[in-house]
């Protein structure tokens, strides 16, 4: 600070020439990097939840109407609201203190402590899989909408396998995860093919395929062979036990999927900076003119990345239905494609990134649960808090807009942004 | 949506004249008449198709020998395929395939219906309004798709305009206000489409899929927090009335369905022909045209591109909010959380399978409209034929249209590029 008080003593002084440490640090933390957008965009979204959560409650809304008379009312039980609502988002996702000072006491399980963040990793282990499909697809220029057809595929797959070939252990599992990746992979082949061949885009093609899938699996279930005995609801039969993803049991309903995704990251990572094909996915995903002239089969790398893609959504799939549900039903899986999307493009197509995303997400599902259940707030907030957060992710011309005009009245912050 | 395929990269034979479109379909159509044919005439039990002129069983009814019915219908169908294969009445091959599609559903349902009866006032009614939604959010498509904007986010304009229409209409118990709102709710999603996708240049499927998760959640976190814990202030909104004009009313079965209707009806199909002569006739669609397929072009003589766009998708809104109107102010008597179940994609397939034109927007609609109604007929009559595949055929349809197999579809060619002013 002595620095910037010196300068000006010595030279003229020029607002973005001024080299000082502090200054140096300051300009570059709040210049547009990837950090602080995904940042900003998360705090963007969290206002506009407040905002949400505030309008939606008639009791507080009756306080703003003598708002003029007495603020206070209004705003303290506004910020009660805000504040009960986005702390049960963190205890529901990472941990309930006065849980955990009972395990310290004696008077908790450390399973009991530990049930946020084995809910976060549950939900965040399918999300995995299916941002990845997608990232990966983006990565050589295909938009893989279909990424919840595939892992409804691969839900179907690896649960008919799951109760079907009766296999010793291990091997089931291997074999039901396996069929899972088969059937997302075939599911992502279609469009591929239709896309090499005859140039159908695989936007379309892949919405068209998500609905066919969710309708197929919705007849399936209650087909003979498949619905479980003995019930009239739209529900398979049960996974067998040697072919569910191991998990520590209880109340902790985290299984072995959350790192199979680490492995899995890690080879998506391999794969795209390392292997050869990795590298044909990022050249036709750069320019498919350039990639051709330089001997790439475009029509052959389309094919194969969305067969690669569909399989790793049906893995996703699979842990689901293997890890969690345990039984086939019509909505077995979820939102887990779509909210792939999300994950894909938080994390900007980068596979570790998409990984961290993935676990954002997973934690913002599992403190919404607790939300629901302790505040009393939809669940769907989660929803909109993740597609806002996107959204402002997609648009980052839009947060550097918002928030230069804030940081416009002290003086040198927007210098950096107005670049950008 | 980049239109560079991979065929243009790859494929450098001349494509066979022999095989031209008209060709491949009559061939289509031939097959399905032979499988018609034979299969349904041979399954169908040797009963009466009986096909009612009213809402029920009763009345005048053309009825037909089940399986007299199937193989007949299925000849027919034959038929228009052979005429197209042996390039006969060449500028009539749309007419041909309408009528080779026609005689295969009625082959169809000779099959099914016999030894029941189908009410024709009833399956027309229903089918009508099925396609309702589909035909205005796939012109809602077709608005913004012609002028250079892919709207994927059709399904989040309908649960806007739906909710906005429940809860206003409610809350100032008119529906006409109710109706209004759902325009609103549905430009309001337009309009979030239109400002990342022109002004700030995101992808615009990128940001159709994530406003249809935004407006599933936002409309769903409203519900639970107002219209569940309240449904009387919040969630009951008025009906949108049946009008009648007598006389056109009286006219069998078109009567009935065409002129003792609700606004909807006669607004959808309004704007089918107004929309259609606006991109036609008018400097506005002339205009819209050429922005959709060469904005540069365009902007050179002095039309101003992004305006032009923002007014389109914005109209897109009205249109498809309108059509989320229908969930809610006709359909049924109040919101539920997604309520649309993926008509918004159905409305898509319309648009795409339609050719990104008005009047196939509208056929494919009621066509889709039509696959949907006789599903449920299908599961009303206990017929063997589970009703998710005849569900699965919009979406099939549309694959099938897309991939070219039958006639390829090419959709304007900028949508999906933003138009960077250079």
């Amino acid at each position: 600070m002595t620095a910037e008080t010196q300068t000006p003593a010595v030279k003229k002084p020029e607002p973005a020439g001024d080299d000082s440490f502090m200054n140096v640090f300051l300009r570059n933390l709040w210049s547009a990097n990837n950090v602080l957008l995904t940042a900003l965009s998360v705090v963007l979204a969290v206002v506009i939840g407040a905002v949400l959560i505030v309008v939606s409650d008639a009791e507080v809304l009756a306080k703003f109407g003598y708002f003029t008379a007495r603020p206070s009312d209004a705003l303290s039980s506004s910020w009660e609201l805000i504040s009960t609502a986005y702390s049960e988002l963190l205890m529901g996702a990472f941990g309930d203190p006065a849980v955990f000072q009972a395990w310290f006491a004696g008077t908790a399980t450390w399973q009991q402590a530990f049930t946020p963040l084995s809910e976060t990793l549950t939900y965040a282990a399918p999300l995995v899989f299916t941002g990845l499909s997608v990232a990966l697809a983006f990565r050589g220029g295909l938009f893989n909408i279909g990424a919840q057809g595939q892992a409804v595929l691969g839900c179907i797959v690896a649960g008919v396998a799951g109760f079907s070939f009766g296999l010793p252990i291990v091997l089931n599992l291997a074999v039901a995860l396996v069929a899972g990746v088969i059937g997302g992979a075939l599911w992502g082949f279609i469009p591929g093919l239709l896309k090499a061949r005859t140039g159908a885009h695989e936007v379309i093609t892949t919405i068209m395929l998500n609905y066919t899938s969710a309708l197929f699996l919705s007849w399936l279930v209650i087909q003979k062979g498949v619905q479980a005995e003995g019930r009239s609801d739209a529900i398979s039969k049960t996974v067998a036990e040697s072919a569910q993803l191991p998990s520590p049991g209880g109340v902790l309903r985290v299984h072995l999927g959350i790192i199979l995704a680490v492995l899995v990251t890690a080879g998506v990572a391999w794969l795209l900076k390392r292997s050869a094909f990795g590298f044909e996915i990022r050249a036709v995903g750069a320019n498919p003119h350039a990639a051709r002239t330089a001997g790439i089969s475009v029509a052959r790398t389309y094919v194969l990345l969305m067969a690669v893609a569909g399989g790793l959504a049906g893995l996703g799939g699979a842990t689901q239905v293997l890890g969690t549900a345990h039984a086939l039903t019509p909505a077995v899986a979820g939102n887990i494609g779509f909210d792939g999307l999300l994950v894909a493009l938080l994390g900007r197509n980068r596979p570790w990134s998409t990984f961290f995303a993935a676990l954002l997400f997973g934690a913002l599902r599992a403190g919404g649960n607790r939300i629901q259940s302790f505040a009393g707030i939809s669940l769907e907030l989660v929803t909109v808090l993740q597609a806002l957060i996107v959204i402002f992710i997609a648009a980052p011309a839009l947060v550097k807009a918002i928030f230069r005009l804030r940081a416009a009245r002290s003086t040198g912050l927007g210098a950096s942004l107005a670049k950008g | 949506m980049s239109t560079a395929t991979v065929e243009d990269l790859t494929e450098v034979a001349a494509p066979e004249p022999f095989w031209s479109r008209p060709r491949k379909l009559g061939t289509a159509l031939i097959l399905l008449g032979v499988v018609a044919a034979g299969v349904f005439g041979s399954l169908a039990p040797g009963e009466d198709a009986r096909f009612t002129l009213s809402e029920n069983a009763e009345g005048a009814a053309l009825s037909i020998h089940g399986p007299f019915g199937a193989v007949l219908f299925g000849v027919l169908t034959v038929i228009a395929g052979g005429v197209m294969v042996a390039g006969l009445l060449k500028r009539r091959s749309n007419l041909l395939l309408v009528l080779g599609i026609l005689t295969f559903v009625l082959s169809f349902l000779c099959w099914q219906v016999a030894g029941h009866f189908m009410p024709l006032v009833d399956t027309t009614e229903g089918t009508l309004q099925l396609a309702l939604p589909l035909i205005l959010g796939a012109l809602a498509g077709v608005l913004g798709e012609r002028s250079g904007v892919v709207n994927v986010a059709i399904e989040g304009q309908f649960l806007m305009g739906a909710f906005a229409g429940a809860l206003v209409g409610t809350m100032a118990t008119s529906v006409w206000a109710g109706l209004i709102s759902a325009a609103v709710g549905g430009v309001l999603i337009a309009g979030i489409l239109a400002v990342l996708s022109i002004r700030y240049l995101v992808d615009q499927t990128v940001v159709g899929m994530v406003l249809n998760l935004f407006a599933l959640g936002i409309t769903g976190f409203l519900y639970e927090r107002l219209m569940q814990p309240d449904a009387q202030t919040y969630n009951q909104p008025p009906q949108l009335p049946e009008w009648r004009i007598p006389g056109l009313a009286d006219i069998p079965v078109v009567g009935p369905v065409l002129f003792e209707a609700n606004l909807l009806v006669w607004l959808a199909l309004g704007l089918v022909l107004a929309i259609h002569f606006g991109l036609t006739r008018t400097r506005w669609g002339l205009r819209t045209r050429a922005v959709g397929e060469h904005p540069t072009a365009a902007d050179t003589v002095g039309i101003r591109v992004r305006g032009l766009r923002y007014l389109n998708v914005l109209l897109g809104g009205v249109v498809a909010g309108i059509g989320g109107a229908y969930f809610t102010l006709v359909a049924t008597g109040s919101f539920t959380k997604n309520m649309t179940a993926g008509a918004g994609f159905i409305a898509l397939a319309a648009l795409i399978f339609g050719r990104f034109t008005p009047f196939g927007a509208f056929g494919a609609a009621l066509f889709f409209g039509f696959a949907q109604k006789l599903a449920f007929f299908l599961s009303a009559i206990e017929s063997p034929l589970p009703s998710q595949f005849l569900n699965m055929l919009p979406y099939l349809a549309t694959l099938v249209a897309v991939a070219g197999l039958v006639g390829r579809v090419r959709g304007p060619a900028a949508s999906g590029q933003p138009y960077i002013k250079s």
